[in-house]
Order: C-alpha cells, then sequence, then structure tokens
C-alpha cells in the first residue's frame, strides 16, 4: 500500500529515479566502466570527452567517469553510515528524554541544546585535523555531530505518543517499560524520522566532499567526487571537464536525496494518510 | 461472594504549576474520599460529567496512578507500589477498556499482534496453543477469525471496540474497568457493545467497574450505582433504588437529562482546596444556607447511600 502511494508521489518517484541508477551504478562500478579509477596513463592526460573517455581524463590521464562512477561508492557510504550513526544515537537520546521525562529530560536537552551550538563544520575539521583524515573517522565525526535534530524530533514525538489510550494500556497488561518503549512507543514515532535521515543523507554526502576538497577528507589516489574537484580546479581554465562531471554527481545525488526526503514527508503525512486508505 | 475491589478514602490530587518561575501551586482535587467495595461477578457503575474525576479513579484503581490518600485493595492485598514484580502480575488482573478504540489500539499492529502479546509476554498459553487462543477469545467478542490480519484503521469503531475488549480479556483478568466504553460509538453499535459486557459478565463471571456519563448506559450493566461530582461520591446505591427514588439533587437532574428533559448545564470542572461546602452548591435547584459552609457527608444505609443536608 505504501509502495503504491510512493510511486504515485512525483517527488518521491523523482528522487527514485535519480537515486536508483546511481546506486546501480555504485554496486556495478567494474562492469559500469572498464577503466581504473587510480592507475594513470601518461599519455592520455586532459584529453576532453570522447567515445572512449565520456567524461575525459584528468592530469594523470585516468578516466574521469571512472572516477566519477567509483567515487559514488564513497558518497553513498558516507552518506548512509554516518547518517545510521546519527539515527542511532538521536534514537537514543530522544527516547530515553522524552519517555522517561523530568529531570533526565531537563539534562539532556540541555545537553543538545550545548551540542547545537557549535559551529558543526569546524568542529569537523578540528577532530579530522587532529585525528587522521580516514573515511571511518569522516563518517563517526559526521555522524557524531548530527544527531541533535533527530533528537529532539523523537524526543518531541514520543512526548505525544507516550500519553496515548494504547501506551496505557499496554502499560495495563503489565508489559515491562522498555517493551512499551521499543515495541509500542519508537514504531510511531519513526516517521519523521525517516524523512529528516534521507534528508540527512544529502547533508552527510556534501560534508563530505567539502572535507574531501579541503584535502582532509578522502585522501588521493582513492577517489571521491570532493577530491576529484580538488584537482580539477587546478586545471579549470584547460579542462571544464574535471569540474563539471563530479559537481553535476554530487549536485544530482543532493536533490535526489532532498526530492526523496520531501515525498516521504507527504506520505507519512497522518491527515493525507488517513484520507487516502 | 469474594471482595474483588475495595476502595476506601482514595483521594488524588494533582498540582498545577502555574509558571516554570512560580512557586505557587495550585491544587486540584481530582478524587476525593471515593470509597466502594466490589464482590465477585458483580459491576458498579459510576456515573458523573466530564471532570468529575471518573477516570483519575480508573488510573488509581488499575495502580497506574499513586493515590494521595486512601487505600485500594485488590482481592484483599494492599499493593506496594515499589514492588514492581508485583505490581506487574496484579495489573494483569485489572485490565481496562478505554474510551476512543481509535486511540487505545497501537496503529501499526494487527489485531493478531494486538492480542496475541499479552499472552505471549506473560506466557499464559503455550506458543502453539496461541493462535488458537487468539481465535477463541476473537469469538468471545463476536469477531470472526478474518480479523486477524487487520490494522485498526481497517475496521470499524465497534469492531476496534470489540478488539480492545478481546485485549483486555486476553490476561484473563479478575476485573474489568470500563473507561466509558461506548461514548464515543453510534447508538445501534452501543446497544451491541453493551450486550457483550452484559455477556462477559453473566458468562464469564467478571467484576466491572463500569464508567460512563451516561445514566442509561450504566442501567443495563450495573448492580450498583455511585454518583460522582467534582470528585466527591454524591449518591450511591442499589441500582433500583437509585433509578426509582433518587435522592440527591444531581442525581435527579441526571436522570432528567438522560430523558431528554433539562438540557446540560456547564460546570466547571474539579474541586479547588479552598472550597468549602457542598461541591454541587453551585448549580443546585434545592439549595439552602447551609449548604453554602456545611460540608455533607454520605450517610444512609448499605442499599441507599446520599451526601445531602437535605436528609
Amino acid at each position: 500500500m505504501l509502495y503504491k502511494r510512493l510511486f504515485k508521489n512525483q517527488l518521491a518517484l523523482t528522487g527514485l529515479i535519480i537515486l536508483v541508477p546511481m546506486f546501480f551504478c555504485a554496486i556495478f562500478a567494474p562492469f559500469i566502466t572498464k577503466h581504473n579509477p587510480v592507475e594513470p596513463n601518461l599519455k592520455e592526460i586532459l584529453m576532453p570527452p570522447s567515445l572512449s573517455h565520456p567524461f575525459g581524463t584528468d592530469m594523470l590521464g585516468r578516466d574521469v567517469f571512472a572516477r566519477v562512477v567509483y567515487g559514488s561508492r564513497i558518497s553513498l557510504l558516507v552518506g548512509f553510515v554516518s547518517v545510521g550513526i546519527a539515527i542511532l544515537i538521536g534514537i537514543a537520546i530522544g527516547a530515553v528524554s522524552g519517555y522517561f521525562g523530568g529531570i533526565v529530560d531537563e539534562i539532556i536537552m540541555r545537553f543538545v541544546d550545548l551540542m547545537m551550538c557549535f559551529p558543526t563544520f569546524f568542529l569537523i575539521l578540528t577532530v579530522i585535523a587532529l585525528l587522521e583524515p580516514s573515511i571511518w573517522n569522516i563518517m563517526v565525526v559526521i555522524g557524531a555531530t548530527n544527531w541533535m535534530g533527530i533528537a529532539r524530533l523523537v524526543r518531541a514525538e514520543i512526548l505525544g505518543i507516550k500519553n496515548k489510550e494504547f501506551v496505557m494500556a499496554a502499560r495495563a497488561l503489565g508489559l515491562s517499560e522498555l517493551r512499551i518503549l521499543i515495541k509500542h512507543v519508537l514504531p510511531n514515532a519513526m516517521s519523521p524520522v525517516y524523512v529528516v535521515a534521507t534528508l540527512g543523507i544529502g547533508g552527510a554526502i556534501l560534508t563530505e566532499s567539502a572535507l574531501s576538497f579541503l584535502g582532509i577528507g578522502i585522501q588521493p589516489p582513492t577517489p571521491s567526487w570532493g577530491n576529484i574537484l580538488t584537482q580539477a580546479k587546478d586545471n579549470i581554465e584547460v579542462a571544464w571537464w574535471l569540474s563539471l562531471y563530479p559537481g553535476l554527481a554530487i549536485f544530482l545525488t543532493v536533490i535526489g536525496y532532498n526530492l526523496l526526503g520531501e515525498g516521504l514527508r507527504d506520505l507519512f503525512d497522518p491527515r493525507r494518510y488517513y484520507r487516502l486508505s | 461472594m469474594g471482595e474483588v475491589l475495595s476502595v476506601s478514602g482514595l483521594k488524588k490530587t494533582y498540582e498545577l504549576k502555574k509558571t516554570i518561575f512560580s512557586y505557587r501551586k495550585d491544587k486540584i482535587i481530582a478524587v476525593d474520599g471515593v470509597s466502594f467495595v466490589l464482590h465477585k461477578g458483580k459491576t458498579i457503575g459510576i456515573v458523573g460529567e466530564s471532570g468529575s474525576g471518573k477516570s483519575t479513579l480508573a488510573r488509581c484503581i488499575l495502580f497506574l496512578e499513586r493515590p494521595d490518600g486512601g487505600e485500594i485493595r485488590f482481592t484483599g492485598q494492599v499493593i506496594d507500589y515499589g514492588e514492581r514484580e508485583l505490581l506487574r502480575s496484579i495489573r494483569k488482573k485489572i485490565q481496562i477498556i478505554f474510551q476512543d478504540p481509535y486511540s487505545s489500539l497501537n496503529p501499526r499492529k494487527k489485531v493478531f499482534e494486538i492480542i496475541s502479546e499479552p499472552l505471549l509476554f506473560h506466557k499464559t498459553v503455550e506458543k502453539g496453543a496461541v493462535k488458537d487462543r487468539v481465535f477463541e477469545i476473537l469469538k468471545t467478542v463476536g469477531l470472526g477469525g478474518e480479523f486477524i490480519d487487520k490494522y485498526p484503521h481497517e475496521m470499524s469503531g465497534g469492531q476496534r471496540q470489540r478488539v480492545a475488549i478481546g485485549r483486555a480479556l486476553s490476561t484473563d483478568p479478575t476485573l474489568l474497568v470500563a473507561d466509558e466504553p461506548v461514548s464515543s460509538l453510534d447508538v445501534s453499535i452501543q446497544a451491541q457493545i453493551i450486550n457483550l459486557f452484559l455477556d462477559i459478565k453473566e458468562n464469564m463471571g467478571k467484576s466491572m467497574v463500569f464508567i460512563s456519563h451516561d445514566l442509561s448506559v450504566v442501567r443495563f450493566v450495573s448492580d450498583e450505582i455511585i454518583v460522582m461530582y467534582r470528585g466527591k461520591v454524591l449518591e450511591k446505591g442499589n441500582k433500583e433504588s437509585v433509578f426509582r427514588n433518587p435522592l440527591h439533587p444531581y442525581t435527579k437532574m441526571l436522570l432528567n437529562s438522560s430523558l431528554g428533559g433539562i438540557p446540560k448545564i456547564q460546570i466547571e470542572p474539579i474541586g479547588n482546596e479552598k472550597d468549602r461546602g457542598c461541591v454541587y452548591k453551585d448549580h443546585c435547584s434545592e439549595r439552602t444556607g447551609r449548604c453554602m459552609d456545611e460540608p455533607p457527608v454520605l450517610f444512609g444505609d448499605g442499599d441507599h447511600r446520599v451526601a445531602c443536608i437535605k436528609y
């Protein structure tokens, strides 16, 4: 039923049309392109787009199409893992805060306020500068600085749900508090989390690209959209294709997630939900 | 006849903070000195309009709220609220049915999960027998086996209320608390659900506390009636004698309005501590000077008691 409505929703559908081929490329990268994304080929430096190199080559003669395709693996991985981390932290903290309330809630929410005061990007920069810039460090740091919104959202949802009668009925049935929280309260609080998570993936991909562009993200020769752009900026006057294609890839992916997120928001809107069902 | 529930002098107040910066607290008395005894297989009907403390009373009976005064004994046992395991095992013996079956069923669970969850959690039946037991419960509440895979939003209000009753029956409770169980249903469905309650009472021998603002509904199912107003018991007695010979002016008013006589008056809910005198003094048609500062006490014989200085 949800799938049917998903396909009727134009925003979500557009998002999926952009994202599904991206996933396909990321998973089947070796079948999509025969070129090696990291091996230099000094005979074909800075070639403009052609049939054998649809996106041209870079200053080391590597195929840009191959680099963009392999780079999508990094972007998707960073997007999903870091948002996954943010969701886990956010749900745990938000659920405890909202469900148990009182002084616990007060302390946790003030901590969230405190976390939100930090300029996130500079926090990430500092942490990465102190640690070594590996893909795992990047994902953990992006995740650990983006859970606050989700925590607040989950808390707000739970505040509304925990006083509903089905929760009271569950308590009267003698179920344990933990079971009530996990089985009855949390599942009903999840829909807005899916929306925020989807939008968050786009944000995480952008952050990763920015970090890689600044040289403290994914380290060459591993291709990522951000570090392709770094190399591109040195040659922007002679090789426009070096900047255009990875830039386009970032743009399309982020807009894909944003559209999907907006579409999901419509789908999960309870008023619409009841009208259609 | 065994005593299932005995409530004596129950009191519950809520503190109302005006703002977070003010230390002045207003106390609101939701339930004030309610006492009654419920015997096995009997039904007690609690009548009163919204704000009279009926639902707070229900929550206290379920041990979901801790009363500020008085005592609740369940099958003769006084409950220590600190003992969580004991509390949990007692709770499953007391089940509640809520007014609104839209919000009392988890919207993300199918009927099968709703009814089987307590069975599995308390291990009341073997794993293999769960499905049979769920069918059995559905049959008891008048639903066919095809409902097992339905979500709450796929059912009508009456069907949903039947599922809620089925869930309450799943733990095989001694006592059922029904908090306005038919108020949100259509009149034709109301009759069906009331019949179901009569069935449960007569064939399964459950004791019930039946809460409603509608006297005609309470009349069908109850053996004894308690009339509440602003947290206090105004009249209490055998069903027949309360209906034939209502003593308190408020009961008379309720009886008249349930026959379509006097329109309901707007009443500010729940008492404040500063109030003196009779709780019903502001709206009483038979008020005298003494009502203003002399709080009446409940008196009379065991079958019929009233709290009014007229008698």
